[in-house]
């Protein structure tokens, strides 16, 4: 088995050999800009860039003319969300998202109240899902845009995605959403859920990193964003820049991987993540975040009480997790996913994500469980809190120096 | 981030965990930090005869840098006298241990640690307890 175990797919896959495959010749041999228009080079590149785009059209349920490639799921985020505001600034200036959302979208929308738009930013229950009602009671004459992402990065919870597009629709604002942990790990189809934007990323299916695309809405509405970078008029206009033609034959590659096999992969993983987290709950004090209905089958987010995820990480050197603890970041501050779950933050300091992905095997899992208690245990023998918790000791009662 | 090999020795063959007897009056200990903000640190000391550090436990719920910084300070601590415990700044650890800016504050913890279970020390013998700089971390 290799070591160390690579469980954080939620942070990014690893490319299967066969989209590389596909890759390869468009580095080589194939090497000609898509939109050189008059000779083979520029046309075989095209030929590659427009099958790739049928590809990723056919996972998402969408015409190739709605797909615009751009260089990952933070740049399709910003030019969705920059994008609409300023091409619908004079119906309002009103944007919804929700305090869980990845930080593409979420910065975004602080760079626009800065250039005067209006943003509301919804809680989550929680089980980390928006409250319909809030969400629209939120809804104004001004609301433009509603931005809630599909799946969370975090703790995998899938938000209610129709729903929230008929309420956004009902109030005339389009309906964006970032799917970066969602397309290609379970059905997402843009008609079917009411889709008017889209953001996602090869690297987080399989393809490579430096691609992504933006859903545009073509039809009922037809939907148009405001370019962000201006050069020679690639994308329908909307994103300049000569095409990333291996990577963007890689993404389709990888989305024709994904809806072949998605439906095998995908009952694979959530028994395998089931595993784990059984296993996993079976110790004391260890608590399963987020809704574990409403999810991708990949993720598992568990707070292990009484240990710091740094620490646990560090213990559990055979494993690539990642951890909501402050430590992991230069911040001092825990996941903010997790605290708006209402989590303490001591529990939020705890926590490890497991990402599971299309190589993991069950002898993996097998020795992650292992792994885990075993530093569980180790650090909890460390752990003065664990002490005094099996004393009894009420650790809320005490008067905690605050540093 | 990459730890160094003295952190990781410290955090794998962590020394001197453990607990006294915290009612004891030859024993102080000192419980600093807090579980929000993710590390606590508990050290307790025995003390002897001419007030000679006889023994030093600690148990630390924290990162690794947490971890290692305590197990340090309880290797330092043994042997020496009160006075010597109470000139170790927390720069000496930060040097020993190699830990980079963003881990300074657990060797500032560590060394709130040692001056915490002091105080209680000389409290429960009858003594006035030092004032503490307030550190910021």
């Amino acid at each position: 088995m290799k070591q160390p175990i690579y469980l954080d797919n939620n942070a990014t896959t690893p490319l299967d050999p066969r989209v590389l495959e596909a890759m390869l010749p468009y580095f080589t041999e194939k090497f000609g800009n898509a939109a050189s228009r008059n000779h083979a080079f520029g046309w075989v590149a095209e030929e590659g860039v427009d099958y790739a785009r049928e590809q990723v059209a056919k996972l998402i349920g969408c015409t190739e003319k709605e797909i615009i490639f751009t260089s990952g799921a933070t740049e399709a985020d910003n030019l969705a969300i920059k994008g609409v505001f300023e091409m619908y600034k004079d119906k309002g200036n009103h944007i919804i998202t929700a305090v869980t959302e990845h930080k593409a979208v979420l910065d975004t929308c602080k760079h626009l109240e800065k250039n005067g738009a209006r943003v509301t930013y919804l809680g989550v229950k929680e089980d980390g899902l928006i409250d319909l009602a809030e969400l629209e009671a939120a809804m104004t004459p001004e609301t433009i845009l509603v931005s809630i992402m599909y799946g969370n990065n975090e703790i995998g919870v899938i938000q209610p995605v129709k729903e929230i597009a008929a309420i956004a629709h009902k109030h005339g604002a389009l309906f964006m959403t970032d799917a970066t942990q969602a397309v290609g790990k379970i059905p997402v189809d843009v008609n079917a859920d009411g889709i008017d934007l889209m953001a996602f990323s090869a690297h987080k299916m399989y393809g490579p990193k430096g691609v992504g695309a933006l859903y545009v809405r073509r039809k009922n509405p037809r939907v148009k964003v405001t370019a962000q970078m201006d050069g020679g008029g690639h994308e329908r206009g909307m994103r300049s820049g000569t095409l990333n033609v291996p990577g963007i034959v890689g993404l389709g590659k990888a989305c024709e991987l994904c809806r072949l096999e998605m439906e095998s992969e995908s009952i694979r993983l959530a028994a395998l993540r089931d595993k784990l987290e059984s296993s996993l709950s079976e110790m004391e004090e260890s608590y399963v975040n987020g809704n574990t209905q409403h999810r991708l089958p990949h993720v598992a987010n568990i707070s292990f009480k009484y240990v710091e995820g740094e620490g646990l990480m560090m213990a559990m050197s055979d494993l690539a997790v990642s951890s909501g603890s402050a430590c992991t970041s230069a911040s001092l501050e825990p996941s903010y996913v997790l605290k708006s779950l209402g989590l303490s933050d001591d529990l939020a300091h705890s926590s490890i994500r497991y990402g599971l992905g299309r190589f993991t095997t069950e002898a993996e899992i097998d020795q992650a469980i292992e792994v885990t208690k075993k530093a569980v245990n180790h650090l909890r023998e460390l752990s003065p809190l664990w002490e005094m918790f099996k004393e009894g000791i009420d650790l809320s009662k005490i008067e905690w120096a605050e540093h | 981030m990459a730890y160094s090999e003295k952190v990781i020795d410290h955090y794998n063959n962590p020394r001197n965990v453990g607990t006294l007897n915290k009612d004891s009056k030859f024993v102080g200990t000192g419980l600093v930090g807090a579980p929000e903000c993710g590390d606590v640190m508990r050290l307790q000391i025995e003390v002897g005869e001419d007030n000679v550090i006889t023994d030093a436990k600690f148990k630390t719920f924290g990162c690794g840098s947490a971890i290692a910084s305590s197990s340090l300070a309880t290797e330092w601590l043994k042997g020496k006298t009160i006075d010597e415990a109470l000139a170790i700044d927390n720069m000496d650890i930060v040097e020993e241990l190699a830990l980079p800016p963003v881990k300074i504050h657990c060797s500032v913890l560590a060394e709130d640690a040692i001056k915490s279970a002091i105080n209680d020390y000389r409290v429960k013998n009858g003594l006035e307890a030092i004032a503490l700089e307030k550190s910021h971390h």
